[in-house]
């Protein structure tokens, strides 16, 4: 293969792998600040992927525009949604969160059929290409992965630096001592839940001017978010991105030679073996599980 | 005699850190032996390589004469290297009786679960949980807890018992009444080894002491020997207290 | 065990049993139904109910046997070697794939329980040589006019389900149930008592599969066609734990009494209201967790002791 499709290969990869990296970086900060598998994720991306098209096909709001309300929405949601509900089985076992959060997602997701429909959509934005020597990238790509790869910096950074952050960074360390600081703990899940919800809104908006935007997709884009977390690590923002670039060169070359179901198959084969090798991903720590 | 516990050289290293550095041990049937050092010295750590939670970065274990080095903890249990925890670790949901019966059932080697069960509130009795058989043991006090934890590795049927800590937590009273217990079980015929803080357990129960400090055994002996030992002084008090603890001695002599 | 859990499943037996001669086919279907749903409730509780892990895997086994099964009942073999021949398979895979999931605990045996569930699917859409991709493989239809076809099938699925049921019972009663149990409420010091958990974790997840084979084997040749999605369905392997939950974990009774439950719930509802059927499955799930979390057996335990 020559250098070129190479890179060609590789870069598309990297497009792809900032995309899932911002798609994972909420589902990985809920998945190990609350111990809780946000099976709503993909739904929730698939939902604002909706509002965006149809906002952009009834009153004309650039995607661009409509990223941060989005998010808002859906983040407000999410945050009501985890004070109510989820809040109260927190502390149970894995089955129990799980088969909860999976009962919410099936409603949300049969919901969502019957007033949208399965119907793909997208926004198409025409910007033209960015080309040099064979090597050709679609600037949407581009913009939307800059802007997937400056919404995770932004989440690195509040994370590391507002108070908020830290103060769910701490609750992630050790819940018992966050209380113990005076941390409300109940209502950092609940804003911790609306942060994931606000990225895989953004998400969700950036992904349709990418992508088409159908309902079939929402158990993929979970399954990809769950690979990126173990493959890069629990809780951190820095695991999502390498675990996102991770797997999306690797979908990228797998699919070039093995074609697109394969890319699939070789994403989970991806996963399994790092669970085996390496549970923690590929920059966590260990402790949670 | 052939020994029942042979630690030759062992060793273990996480990481940067050696928190046990070539022990040599060897422990004879019937021996009481106290296992005494300061907080951090690497006494459990020790406890968990011979009975295979750990794996030994150096040296050998050997046990009734073959090397059980590598072996799985369940291993352990059922060759007869029992032990207990700091931290007592039950079946949370399971009754008093069916904590002690899963000893008495797997390490014990019960021929089925009704003859384990009827092990098992042997056991019970004997250690006088015999009224709190049927209470779930999460809801059990610490001393309960601990003589549960002590049943338990009772009804595993055990050649060697390492009890890690048995009276933490215990008042006076009741460690009179772990004593007795501990005695008795010495006196089938158990071979013992006990990690201790308390002084007076050690020095009324041992017939031998080793002392571990920061990893390594610094002594091994009849406990008036180690008490009055130098280097053992040190280690718990440090230098300056070493140093006018020999002169005291001295001074009387 | 408690006295009257042997008459009650006496009495579920029977009935089944029973209603090719008291109600027309649509009734032996449903009946069908609740059989197989129970075989793989039944299934589930070894490694979910009993040793406490979280699996996802229902599916992939129920999948596998499907295509196992067909493949050998398309070379020409009996269906009940099939069905056998499926069996075998997922207990050989279960061992197999058993040593790679079975060393992770909590949520991430979870995923990778699920991540079985999508591989397998995945590879049987990709291998269409041998499955017929996402065509899907055909089946023959067996002999016979309707009555005798609903009635053959009844009997195979409350066959699969009685043996799954009898070995629930041997395996509760003895010491691998005991072992179990004590796995599921603290690995380390089950090790610690002498319990081989590698050993019996990996006996329950096979026990897990084995029914699941033989009745996805059963389904495939009642149905006489089999896809990918169906075959590895999600909802499916999401179904089988909630209708454990729903009866009671890790009990003999509970997940014959949770499939039987939710197979009539969704009768009823599905009748109604098709184009909401999973919002509402989503409905009974919350409800379930937050107002039913010992399941029905809890309720009737709550009940005597109130």
């Amino acid at each position: 293969m020559d250098a070129a499709l190479l890179a060609q290969v590789v870069l598309n990869g990297l497009m792809l792998g900032a995309l899932y990296a911002c798609i994972a970086a909420g589902f990985s900060l809920v998945w190990g600040v609350l111990n809780v598998i946000d099976m709503l994720h993909g739904s929730l991306i698939i939902l604002a992927g909706y509002l965006t098209c149809s906002l952009w096909s009834e009153w004309h709001v650039h995607p661009f525009a409509a990223l941060v309300p989005v998010g808002l929405v859906l983040g407000l949601a999410g945050a009501v949604l985890q004070f109510v509900l989820i809040n109260r089985v927190v502390r149970q076992p894995v089955l129990t969160t799980l088969t909860l959060t999976f009962g919410l997602d099936m409603i949300l997701y049969n919901v969502m059929n019957a007033v949208f429909d399965a119907t793909p959509r997208r926004v198409t934005l025409d910007l033209g290409r960015l080309t040099f020597g064979d090597v050709v990238l679609p600037w949407d790509r581009i913009a939307a992965m800059i802007v997937a790869l400056g919404l995770t910096a932004l989440l690195y950074a509040v994370l590391r630096g507002s108070k908020l952050g830290r103060a769910i960074v701490a609750v992630r360390m050790d819940r018992e001592a966050a209380t113990l600081m005076g941390i409300r703990v109940p209502r950092i899940y609940a804003l911790t839940f609306g942060l994931g919800a606000f990225m895989a809104g953004v998400c969700g908006a950036l992904l349709a001017i990418v992508y088409p935007v159908t309902t079939n997709a929402t158990g993929q884009l979970l399954g990809k978010a769950f690979i990126v977390c173990v493959v890069g690590g629990l809780g951190t923002v820095p695991g999502a991105l390498a675990g996102g670039l991770a797997l999306g060169v690797t979908e990228s070359l797998g699919s070039h030679w093995f074609g697109p179901q394969a890319a699939a198959l070789l994403g989970f084969a991806l996963m399994l073996v790092l669970l085996v090798v390496r549970p923690t991903g590929l920059l966590g720590r260990k402790g949670y599980e | 005699m052939s020994a029942l516990l042979e630690l030759r050289g062992l060793g273990k290293r996480f990481g940067g850190i050696e928190a046990v550095r070539d022990v040599s041990l060897t422990v004879q049937p019937g021996e009481i032996v106290g296992l005494i050092g300061p907080n951090g010295a690497g006494k459990t750590t020790l406890v968990n390589l011979i009975t295979g939670v750990h794996r030994a970065t150096a040296g050998t274990v050997r046990f009734e004469g073959a090397d059980v080095t590598y072996q799985r903890p369940h291993e352990a249990a059922r060759r007869g290297l029992a032990r207990t925890f700091q931290v007592v670790q039950p079946f949370p949901q399971m009754t008093a009786l069916e904590n002690v019966t899963a000893g008495a059932l797997f390490a014990g080697a019960a021929g089925s679960v009704a003859a384990a069960r009827r092990d098992a509130l042997a056991q019970l009795e004997r250690v006088g949980l015999g009224a709190e058989a049927h209470k779930p043991a999460s809801i059990l006090t610490l001393p309960s807890r601990k003589r549960l934890e002590l049943a338990k590795s009772l009804a595993m049927k055990p050649k060697l018992l390492l009890l890690d800590e048995v009276n933490a937590g215990l008042n006076s009273s009741e460690i009179d009444a772990a004593l007795a217990l501990i005695r008795g079980i010495a006196a089938e015929g158990v071979t013992l080894v006990l990690i201790e803080h308390l002084m007076k357990v050690v020095l009324s129960l041992s017939t031998r002491i080793v002392v571990l400090h920061q990893g390594a055994l610094i002594a091994d002996g009849p406990p008036k020997t180690v008490v009055d030992d130098p280097r053992v002084v040190e280690a718990y008090l440090g230098a300056r207290f070493a140093q006018r603890h020999v002169q005291a001695r001295d001074s009387h002599a | 065990m408690r006295a009257w859990t042997l008459p009650v499943l006496a009495a579920w037996i029977a009935v089944l049993a029973a209603t090719p001669f008291v109600g027309d086919n649509y009734l032996v279907k449903i009946a069908t139904f609740v059989a197989f749903y129970a075989a793989l409730a039944l299934s589930w509780n070894f490694i979910g109910g009993l040793a406490g892990y979280p699996s996802f895997a229902t599916a992939a086994f129920v999948g596998l046997g499907s295509y196992a099964g067909a493949l050998v009942q398309n070379a020409g073999a009996p269906i009940v070697v099939a069905w056998i021949a499926a069996a075998g398979v997922c207990a050989m895979a279960a061992a197999a794939l058993g040593a790679i999931v079975l060393r992770l605990r909590g949520h991430y045996f979870a995923i990778g329980s699920i991540a079985l569930v999508e591989i397998l699917s995945l590879v049987a859409s990709w291998w269409s040589g041998l499955t017929g991709g996402g065509e899907g493989l055909n089946l023959a239809f067996l002999p016979g006019g309707p009555d005798t076809i609903a009635r053959v099938f009844l009997y195979a699925m409350l066959g699969i389900a009685v043996l799954a049921l009898v070995t629930t019972v041997a395996v509760t009663r003895g010491r691998l149930g005991f072992g179990l149990r004590c796995i599921a409420q603290n690995e380390d010091a089950a090790e610690m008592v002498g319990i081989p958990t590698t050993r019996y974790k990996m006996a329950a997840f096979v026990l897990s599969a084995v029914f699941c084979g033989a009745a996805g084997a059963a389904y495939a040749s009642w149905v006489a066609y089999i896809a990918p999605s169906d075959a590895f369905s999600i909802l499916l392997t999401v179904k089988v734990p909630v209708m454990v939950l729903l009866g009671g974990a890790g009990t003999v009774l509970g997940p014959v009494l949770g499939a039987t439950a939710l197979v009539l719930l969704e009768e009823t509802v599905w009748a109604r209201f098709l184009e909401f059927h999973q919002a509402i499955l989503g409905a009974v799930i919350v409800a379930l967790i937050f107002f039913l979390p010992g399941g029905l057996l809890g309720l009737a335990a709550r009940r005597r002791t109130a």
